[in-house]
């Protein structure tokens, strides 16, 4: 073999290797997802959502979402509904580790979540906002049917809301507007289960919503509601008003002459 | 002989009293009635809620009857409430429905038959409480003191079938919990649920043993019961507090009639008007937003009324101890919902005999006693209610748990340590109390009242000069014994510091006129150390 037949054999054999390295190294990249190549395809909110993610979220749910552990859970494929519904009624970002995240006034404002949502929806789609603009198009009746199976075992009858083991809660449902009340269903925050579509439809969610803000705007025709929260409220009046009362007026009449 | 005439009445009503007199010859045994003297005493009419309560609930139940139907045939609904139209429900939720919505007047005399159930048996307990710690179960009273009990009992068991009645989610709850019961009884457990629920629970017969039971079996046994309850009152006389003129053998107050009808007349109406401002003004057992029964649901926060709260509360705090005994399994319901209301009640009935028993006390007691005289019984009175109302509190502890933020895990342990660690505490500071406020009293009858009044002696030392109640001896120490009457403890109450001006909100009469006091200091003889003057001839 003269030289230049072993220069050329060496060099083709290493050119071949190199664009086999360059093929794979691409096929990688098509199929699995990296940092490098998705930063590249960011739309300008979700980069945007990226940011208040580093600043906001990162300590807790991890550079690349994956979760820390007893800190925060991962967010890929938790989807826009849930981002929506954590960050909106101020419970993310958390104030402090406790047994569950409270609603408080939101950090973010309306565009804000939005970028987020757009920032975590790069990493894995879940489950999205609905799209119907009347989120209480449905059966009231049949809202409350629903709501009394599936929802007040722990917001009570009348959505006020309910004691979980160890500190966690059900919230009563007094602030939570229809969006909320939807996204919570599709996300199935904190302690709650997921209600996805198939097990009850959009169009059962929006009867529930319905029933839920319908209750909330009917006045109590029995008079002061003390509370909608059943028989223990009922027994301090009978208490602190009724025999209080009663035994006022024993005094007063058993101690006149 | 010569018979005595009465003097022919003139009058129109005279004769007609006589003519009736003639016939039924009632006019002994009313004047004796009528004559009948009660002793005045505010805490004498405790008792007296509970009987306008029930008064209220007979009144306000027979309406509502009118109404109400026990069927629990399943019925579309087509009323007045638009968040139910079209639900499936039982006629006996539906037409408690229309009682709520449209029903001329419905709501409001549901409502006050619910919070007049609540004030009755509210009241039972406090007028209780009053027998209990003034000693007026004793001899010879220990036989109402027993009808009082069934009273208790009676009452509870009646509410409970009043709020079954309603068929909602809640009640439905409720009766699936006494259906539990029933079938924790080890043995005849589910012979007995089959039977009384008439089948596999929920049936279709329930609403309707219970409303016969509700409206008809209990209240006329209740009747029966607080009449026999009152006329042994009459045969018994009416216990009173000890005071100037009155003994064992004697009652002071006063009479039936005008005073007394007056006043209870009077007192009967300020209750009627409580009770109706709450059923006005104060939603209660809004049946419309619990929704029809149905076996697969359940609300966070069922509770039962305040009354049974304490067996939920025995129910969350006992142990989950599965037992087995000869082969039968015990469930631990058991426990919490039958043998210690059963414990509970028998050892309140047996009470006044245990405490004879204890003390060899087998004498007649018309004189009732302050706690404070009886530091035992206030104390194991104490303890029993601080027992109770462990038991109470945690009947709510998941609304307690929500409202206040803490753990439901520790509200449970808060009641299981505190139903153990409260009584004996609750026991000691009552007890520790009574003998405080015992030595209070006779510090008064030796030394005498305190006059608010120091001076400063020669050398230096400050003293307060107490008034004495009476005669002193040598010492200044006074003799008077204690007559389990209230001791005056203030200058006010030994007219110390003039009388108190009428009026209620202002005066309604000119304050007598103050004598002048004047610039002169008074003259002084030398004071002993209790601050008396020092009598000159000792």
């Amino acid at each position: 073999m003269t030289r230049v037949e072993r220069l050329r054999k060496r060099t083709s054999s290493g050119l071949a290797l190199g664009i086999a390295l360059v093929a794979i190294g691409f096929g990688y990249s098509a199929v699995a997802p990296s940092s490098s190549a998705q930063d590249d395809g960011l739309s300008v909110e979700a980069m945007a959502g990226q940011e208040i993610y580093e600043n906001g979220c990162i300590t807790c749910h991890g550079r690349n979402l994956e979760g820390v552990e007893d800190q925060g859970p991962p967010l890929i494929g938790v989807g826009e509904a849930s981002v929506y519904f954590q960050v909106s009624t101020g419970r993310m970002p958390l104030k402090q580790q406790e047994a569950q995240a409270q609603r408080k006034t939101p950090v973010y404002d309306d565009a804000e979540v939005n970028q987020l949502m757009a920032f975590i929806e790069t990493y894995g789609g879940g489950p999205e906002l609905p799209t119907e603009e009347d989120l209480r198009d449905g059966e009231l009746a049949e809202g409350g049917e629903l709501f009394r199976l599936n929802c007040a075992s722990c917001h009570n009858f009348a959505g006020r809301g309910g004691a979980l083991s160890s500190g966690k809660n059900a919230p009563a449902l007094d602030q939570s507007s229809d969006l909320d009340i939807y996204t919570a269903m599709l996300s199935g925050p904190q302690n709650m289960p997921v209600f996805g579509d198939n097990q009850l439809t959009p169009e059962n969610k929006r009867a529930i919503i319905n029933y839920v803000q319908t209750l909330k705007d009917t006045s109590d025709p029995g008079g002061l509601s003390i509370g909608r929260a059943g028989p223990v409220p009922e027994g301090l009046i009978i208490w602190i008003v009724g025999i209080a009362g009663c035994v006022i007026a024993c005094f007063w009449v058993g101690t006149r002459s | 002989m010569t018979i005595s005439t009465a003097p022919k009445p003139a009058t129109r009503a005279g004769r007609t009293a006589s003519a009736l007199d003639e016939r039924l010859t009632i006019s002994a045994p009313l004047r004796r009635t009528l004559n009948k003297v009660f002793p005045d005493h505010w805490s004498f009419l405790l008792g007296e809620i509970a009987l306008y309560s029930f008064i209220i609930l007979l009144l306000t139940g027979t309406y509502l009857t009118f109404f109400f139907d026990s069927s629990m045939q399943e019925i579309i609904y087509d009323g007045s409430y638009t968040p139910l139209r079209g639900i499936e429900m039982s006629r006996a939720y539906a037409t408690t429905l229309d009682i709520s919505f449209d029903v001329r007047g419905g709501l409001l005399i549901r409502q006050i038959h619910h919070w007049a159930a609540l004030l009755f048996i509210a009241s039972i307990v406090v007028h209780l409480m009053r027998t209990f710690f003034t000693g007026a179960f004793r001899k010879p009273r220990e036989a109402n003191w027993l009808v009082g009990v069934g009273l208790l009992v009676l009452g509870l068991l009646e509410g409970v079938f009043g709020y079954s009645l309603t068929d909602d989610l809640l009640s439905g709850t409720g009766l699936r919990i006494i259906n539990a019961i029933f079938l924790s009884i080890p043995v005849i457990g589910s012979w007995l649920s089959f039977a009384i629920f008439g089948g596999e629970f929920p049936g279709t017969v329930i609403i309707g043993r219970f409303y016969i039971l509700h409206v008809l079996l209990i209240p006329g046994i209740l009747l029966a019961l607080i009449a026999v309850h009152l006329l042994l009152v009459v045969k018994n006389k009416h216990t009173q507090y000890p005071g100037p003129g009155r003994t064992e053998e004697n009652v002071v107050g006063k009479r039936m009639f005008p005073v007394f009808a007056a006043k209870s007349t009077g007192f009967f109406l300020v209750v009627f008007g409580i009770l109706a401002a709450l059923g006005g003004l104060v939603q209660i057992n809004p049946i419309w937003l619990y929704g029809p029964y149905d076996p697969s649901q359940v609300s966070a926060g069922s509770q039962p009324d305040w009354y049974i709260g304490f067996l939920d509360g025995s129910t969350r705090l006992f142990p989950a101890w599965d037992l087995y005994l000869f082969g039968y399994n015990i469930p631990p319901l058991f426990w919490p919902t039958i043998v210690l209301p059963g414990l509970l009640f028998t050892l309140l009935a047996l009470y006044p005999f245990i405490e004879a028993k204890l003390t060899k006390d087998r004498a007649h007691h018309n004189l009732l006693q302050r706690p404070r005289d009886v530091p035992v019984r206030t104390a194991i009175g104490a303890m029993a209610l601080s027992f109770y109302t462990v038991l109470w509190i945690s009947g709510g502890n998941d609304l307690i748990a929500d409202k206040f933020n803490i753990s439901l895990n520790a509200m449970t342990w808060i009641g299981r340590i505190g139903l153990v660690v409260l009584p004996p505490i609750a026991y000691w500071v009552a007890y520790r109390m009574c003998l405080g406020l015992q030595i209070g009293d006779r510090e008064v009858l030796e030394h005498g009242v305190e006059t608010g009044i120091i001076r400063r002696l020669p050398h230096g030392e400050f003293i307060e000069i107490h008034q004495p109640l009476g005669k002193v001896d040598a010492h200044g120490h006074g003799s008077l014994q204690y007559g389990g009457a209230p001791v005056p403890k203030k200058m006010n109450h030994i007219g110390g510091m003039g009388r108190a001006i009428k009026g209620f909100f202002t005066p309604i009469e000119e304050p007598p006129a103050r004598p002048a006091i004047s610039a002169e200091p008074e003259k002084q003889g030398e004071l002993t150390g209790s601050g008396r003057p020092k009598d000159p001839e000792a």
